[in-house]
């Protein structure tokens, strides 16, 4: 082609257009950077100061990291309650997933159903329920009751299910034949072919519960156990007007995420593409 | 015994008349396939039976109930169908609605940038791969930290964007979110600025799917870009266009971090939605049975929303 050889005027000009839009989406996330490095009173200086006067980086984060309401102790919250509800929701996501694409059962038809039935309800319309049961047995105010709420999640169910079908019937019929039991064709061959997909939803699963505000609001009342998102805004309101502090916080809170998804960035961006999935 | 296990599990001769001694092995056969099959999939079974179709039946229950969380559960009276009659005459709760049907506006337009976008960086951009990380970064990030730096960046009297648009001429801007007209406004932006990135990742895949040869087609008819877009890849997309439409419409009637982290409602109810309402009822006021007559609309909302999409898809839908 042609247009290979010579520059590409039409390309070049669009890509700065939308480059130019990009800061849109960008700049408050530089702002929040650039604000958390600051001293309080030139925070809200006009015009903008994008390269702080009096730095205070190891100030402001030691502050908000050690400080009255130490970030550490969220911090690890978010990640324990993260990876477990990561953990368990991968475990039960994908054996049912099996269960329902690959072992061949009458009652299988009508028990996806219900599945999908549960999909379809609002998640805050079960809320005041899910609150008086936690209540009465004894999962209110712990990390455990948090886990279980976040790990029974149907989406990584039909996410897996769609990749269990897409593994050849052969394969599975094949390893009957030599006398395997179902859980070990899910354990040594189902599984690890349908690995990279379990990968994307648990890249996807961490970000949700990392990200999640509803559940640890109401299933939480101690402060030890807050996770970032409620010690964020908690700390916003005890804070008040010491906006570098605050952007401290959140910078903390966004940076995790931020690695997560420049690391697995291809399985995430495919993932939510493939199944169109929403936390 | 392999070969006849093979015959049995295998190859099912189904035109074939089965000798009665092959049938009682598949008959024990299907049995360990069923348990099996349950054993896979009842940790999810009992999970979401306890955690979501219990609670929502009784979410229905409770409806009908007068309940303070505090009384005890000797303190519930059955009022029958009272609370929704309430509903309907609780001007709090009806500016909810209105509120959350307002909302539903911010589905199309971001919808419309997003695919703009999509069609932009899928064909005519140099690193694409950069765009797609910019424009995706709102959707990653923690939504109360997205939320506080909008409110201080949309802080009335000294924030940077008021800070900006009175220095372009403005001199009187809008309070944005402490001021009851914009209030809500400001939201749908936030909204739409977080949703980008989503919707314009699942057009982007949607993209792909597209045969190269109607473009090339439309090339050699000597078809411009914007007909291209409109013609070729708009009717394309249109299956991914609806389920990102029904998922968009059914997300606006969850919406609860934005408001609880930024506006709480207010001010004077601008903000309120149906779920911040069901919220507030629920663990501020404590009226229980009053706040599952609300999930109870908000169920019946969504579930309206999944049947027309139903009933509509095959009518709207271009495949």
């Amino acid at each position: 082609m042609a247009m290979h050889t010579k520059f590409d005027w039409r390309r070049m000009t669009v890509t700065a257009v939308m480059f130019a839009l990009s800061i849109l989406f960008l700049l408050p996330f530089v702002w929040m950077l650039v604000t958390s490095f600051k001293e309080e009173t030139e925070v809200f200086t006009y015009p903008i100061q994008w390269i702080p006067k009096h730095w205070r980086l190891v100030e402001n984060y030691k502050e908000v990291w050690v400080g009255d309401y130490p970030f550490y102790r969220y911090y690890w919250n978010s990640i324990k309650v993260g990876l477990a509800t990561t953990a368990i929701s991968c475990i039960v996501s994908s054996l049912a997933a099996y269960g329902f694409s690959k072992v061949q059962f009458k009652a299988s038809k009508y028990l996806f159903m219900i599945v999908l039935a549960t999909y379809m309800v609002p998640g805050q319309a079960t809320l005041v329920p899910q609150f008086i049961l936690y209540r009465n047995i004894g999962l209110f105010d712990s990390h455990l009751g948090l886990i279980i709420i976040g790990s029974f999640s149907v989406l990584g169910t039909f996410m897996l299910r769609q990749f269990f079908m897409g593994v050849h019937q052969e394969f599975i019929e094949s390893a009957k034949i030599d006398g395997a039991g179902h859980f070990r064709i899910f354990w040594r061959i189902g599984f690890p072919l349908v690995r990279p997909a379990v990968a994307t939803y648990a890249i996807l699963r961490f970000i949700w519960t990392w990200n999640d505000y509803q559940n640890p609001l109401i299933f939480l009342r101690s402060d030890r156990l807050y996770t970032l998102t409620i010690a964020m805004q908690k700390f916003t309101s005890m804070s008040g007007e010491f906006y570098s502090l605050i952007m401290a916080a959140a910078v903390s809170a966004i940076l995790p995420l931020f690695l997560v998804f420049v690391i697995g960035q291809k399985s995430v961006i495919e993932g939510i593409a493939l199944g169109g999935v929403k936390g | 015994m392999m070969a006849q296990q093979a015959a049995a599990a295998g190859e099912r001769p189904a035109a074939l008349p089965v000798p009665p001694a092959t049938s009682r092995r598949k008959g024990s056969l299907q049995r360990g396939e069923t348990i099996a099959g349950f054993l896979f999939v009842s940790p999810m079974l009992i999970g979401v039976s306890i955690l979501v179709l219990l609670p929502i039946v009784a979410t229905f229950v409770l409806s009908f109930a007068d309940w303070n969380f505090v009384a005890g559960w000797d303190g519930i009276r059955w009022i029958g169908f009272e609370n929704f009659k309430s509903l309907l005459d609780d001007p709090a709760f009806l500016k909810s609605v209105r509120n959350n049907l307002i909302f539903l506006l911010s589905v199309p337009i971001y919808l419309l940038i997003s695919i703009v976008l999509a069609f932009l960086i899928d064909r005519y951009v140099y690193f694409k791969g950069y765009f797609k990380v910019a424009y995706f970064m709102p959707y990653i990030s923690n939504i109360v930290a997205v939320a506080v730096v909008w409110q201080v960046l949309f802080q009335p009297s000294y924030g940077p964007i008021n800070e900006m648009l009175k220095t372009i001429g403005f001199s009187n801007p809008p309070k944005w979110i402490a001021d009851p007209h914009y209030a809500l406004v400001s939201l749908m932006m936030i909204s739409v600025w977080i949703s980008i990135g989503f919707n314009m990742v699942v057009y982007i895949a949607g993209l792909q799917s597209i045969p190269r040869d109607l473009y090339e087609a439309a090339d050699i008819d000597g078809a411009g870009t914007w007909t291209k877009f409109r013609r070729i890849t708009f009717p394309m997309l249109s299956p991914t266009t609806f389920f990102l439409l029904v998922t968009g419409v059914i997300s606006t009637f969850k919406i609860f971090d934005l408001i609880a982290v930024m506006t709480q409602g207010g001010p004077i109810g601008s903000t309120s939605m149906m779920v911040w309402y069901l919220y507030d009822q629920a663990f501020t006021n404590l009226k229980i049975g009053y706040a599952s007559s609300v999930s109870a609309v908000l169920f019946l909302f969504v579930l309206l929303i999944t049947i027309g999409q139903w009933g509509l898809q095959k009518k709207w839908v271009n495949y």
